[in-house]
């Protein structure tokens, strides 16, 4: 009961900072609006979904005030690094450098033809085009980096209590954590890999949901160390897919290879002498990863697109008349809140769902099909039993 | 930065991260994690299990138990009731000897009784034979003390003899 009663307690404060920071973020992005030019709810919901070089807090009396982040650029074998506040937001340009100002580049950092450093003119003639490679350690960089560091923190720490604690029951964190992995472990892998292949991918699975799940966290935590859009940005979730399609090509199995190129069960003339089937096969191993990579990037971010819209409201209402938003500013903040519960349930949801897909593939990969040769319909991988509450879900 | 384009940048960092994490996790948590709960679920499994054959063994012993107290309940009757019997054929012998020993004794003191009553018998005969003779004498000699009777007695006798 006491131990209920604790989860219950820290739940509401979190809910409580929640509803703060999210009245404080409001405030902040407020006097930028009425400070600066017109309110654009595109620009700024973007801006917020979107990398930057900067880690933006907030604007406080027109002076902004954000964490400012290392720029890392490789151009010609030569290392150059920088911090992003000498960008000015935008304004100045160092050592020839500069944030983007045309429509193309937008954002990213540009060489310009002269070596300026300072205030420049934002001509689209000065953008230089030779080309560098920009691996500044950027605010989903850096968010990245913090989870990693916590997931570390946090795995470490349980494993430590394993080793010194062997065979009593667990404690705290470790009770948290081991519910999640037995899940992640006896509802998912097993299921889909099978007892006998299991353990081989175990440890890429559990990575792959807490590092899914502690980031859709962190991104639903308005102000640092959250806030960033991690798995809402289309490299990692494109990262995360490409390893998984590495594991399931590296681990077929001589029948999934066999299913591919030359399917069981289906008419000769299907294979010869155009290969239909076989070419919509060898686009079904792209295609899966591919949905993974979208369906995470695009739950995460329309999450917070929606969530920052709503926000967005009260200053597109505040603009119109003070009264308007103010007035309107509750029925946004609870429709926040109901979106903020509900990016809550997605973030648990996009996790499970990328770790259950993956490892269902994994399976289908490693799985023996010799007892299902005689089998006179393929099965397709969309037809997978498993599959359909995931398709719900989305 | 846009949306939908992934940046080189982003790319780089999360395969080395991810990579770092993957291989840290891979190699100094997930095994003693996964191997720890494993373990400990052996061992739940088994104290089930033992618990459940003690069990069974309990059941069992004690319905052994029963089984031997309901054994040594019947040969204790068993036994009673021998016992019961044992005691009843003794009385009823020792009730036969008894009665036979009566019956000798009875015979015997039947014998000695009649013995004794025939000496009784004889006894009292020859009492009453001597008294006879005593009676006979005395009245003899009550009668042949005046002289006319014993001439008479012999004149009697004489006579008879005559006759004779």
């Amino acid at each position: 009961m006491n131990y209920k009663n604790n989860t219950i307690k820290w739940s509401g404060i979190f809910f409580l900072f929640f509803l703060i920071f999210s009245s404080l973020n409001t405030n902040a992005s407020g006097s930028e609006t009425h400070e600066s030019k017109k309110f654009e709810p595109g620009k700024f919901i973007i801006d917020h979904v979107i990398d930057s070089y900067g880690w933006h807090i907030t604007t406080f009396k027109g002076h902004s005030i954000s964490i400012p982040l290392p720029v890392i650029l490789w151009d010609n074998g030569k290392l150059v690094t920088f911090s992003s506040s000498k960008f000015h937001h935008g304004n100045s340009a160092y050592k020839g450098y500069a944030l983007g100002f045309t429509k193309e580049t937008n954002g990213n950092i540009v060489k310009l033809k002269e070596n300026v450093t300072g205030h420049f003119e934002k001509d689209p003639e000065m953008i230089a085009e030779s080309s560098f490679y920009d691996i500044s350690i950027t605010k989903n960089v850096c968010s990245l980096f913090i989870s990693i560091s916590l997931l570390l923190g946090i795995f470490f720490s349980i494993a430590k209590s394993y080793k010194k604690r062997p065979i009593s029951a667990p404690k705290g964190l470790q009770t948290l954590m081991e519910i999640v992995i037995v899940f992640i472990r006896d509802e998912v892998v097993i299921p889909s890999i099978g007892t006998a292949k299991y353990a081989k991918y175990l440890p890429y699975i559990l990575t792959l949901f807490f590092f899914i799940l502690i980031n859709n966290l962190m991104g639903l935590i308005p102000i640092f160390p959250g806030g960033a859009n991690v798995t809402g940005n289309i490299a990692v979730t494109g990262i995360l897919a490409l390893i998984t399609l590495l594991i399931t090509s590296f681990s077929g199995s001589k029948s999934y290879w066999k299913h591919i190129f030359n399917t069981p069960g289906v008419p000769w003339w299907l294979k010869l002498p155009i290969p239909i089937m076989p070419i919509v096969e060898a686009m079904g191993i792209f295609t899966k990863p591919f949905v993974l990579m979208v369906r995470l990037f695009a739950n995460i971010t329309a999450g917070h697109i929606i969530v920052i819209g709503f926000i967005s409201l009260i200053f597109i209402f505040g603009e119109m008349s003070m009264g308007v938003g103010y007035a309107l500013s509750p029925l946004s903040l609870i429709f926040y809140l109901f979106m903020g519960l509900l990016e809550l349930i997605v973030a648990f949801i996009q996790a499970y769902l990328f770790t259950l897909l993956s490892s269902l593939y994994i399976g289908m990969a490693v799985e023996d099909h010799e007892a299902h040769e005689g089998h006179a319909t393929h099965e397709s991988d969309d037809t997978h039993p498993v599959l359909e509450p995931s398709v719900k879900n989305n | 930065m846009e949306l939908i384009t992934p940046d080189f940048g982003l790319i780089f960092w999360m395969l080395i991260g991810f990579g770092i994490l993957f291989f840290l996790l891979a190699k100094f948590a997930w095994p003693i994690i996964t191997k720890a709960i494993a373990e400990r679920e052996n061992y739940i499994q088994e104290q089930l299990d033992a618990a459940a054959k003690v069990k069974d063994e309990m059941k069992n012993l004690q319905s052994e138990h029963q089984l031997l107290l309901a054994v040594a309940k019947e040969e204790r009757d068993k036994i009673l009731a021998d016992a019961r019997k044992i005691v009843e054929k003794m009385n009823e012998d020792a009730k036969a000897l008894r009665d036979k020993e009566h019956e000798a004794r009875m015979a015997e003191t039947k014998v000695i009784i009649h013995n004794e009553k025939m000496k009784a018998i004889t006894d009292i005969k020859n009492e009453i034979a001597q008294l006879s003779i005593d009676i006979a004498e005395k009245i003899l000699r009550d009668e042949l003390t005046s002289k006319e009777r014993q001439e008479q007695i012999v004149h009697k006798w004489v006579d008879e003899l005559n006759l004779n």
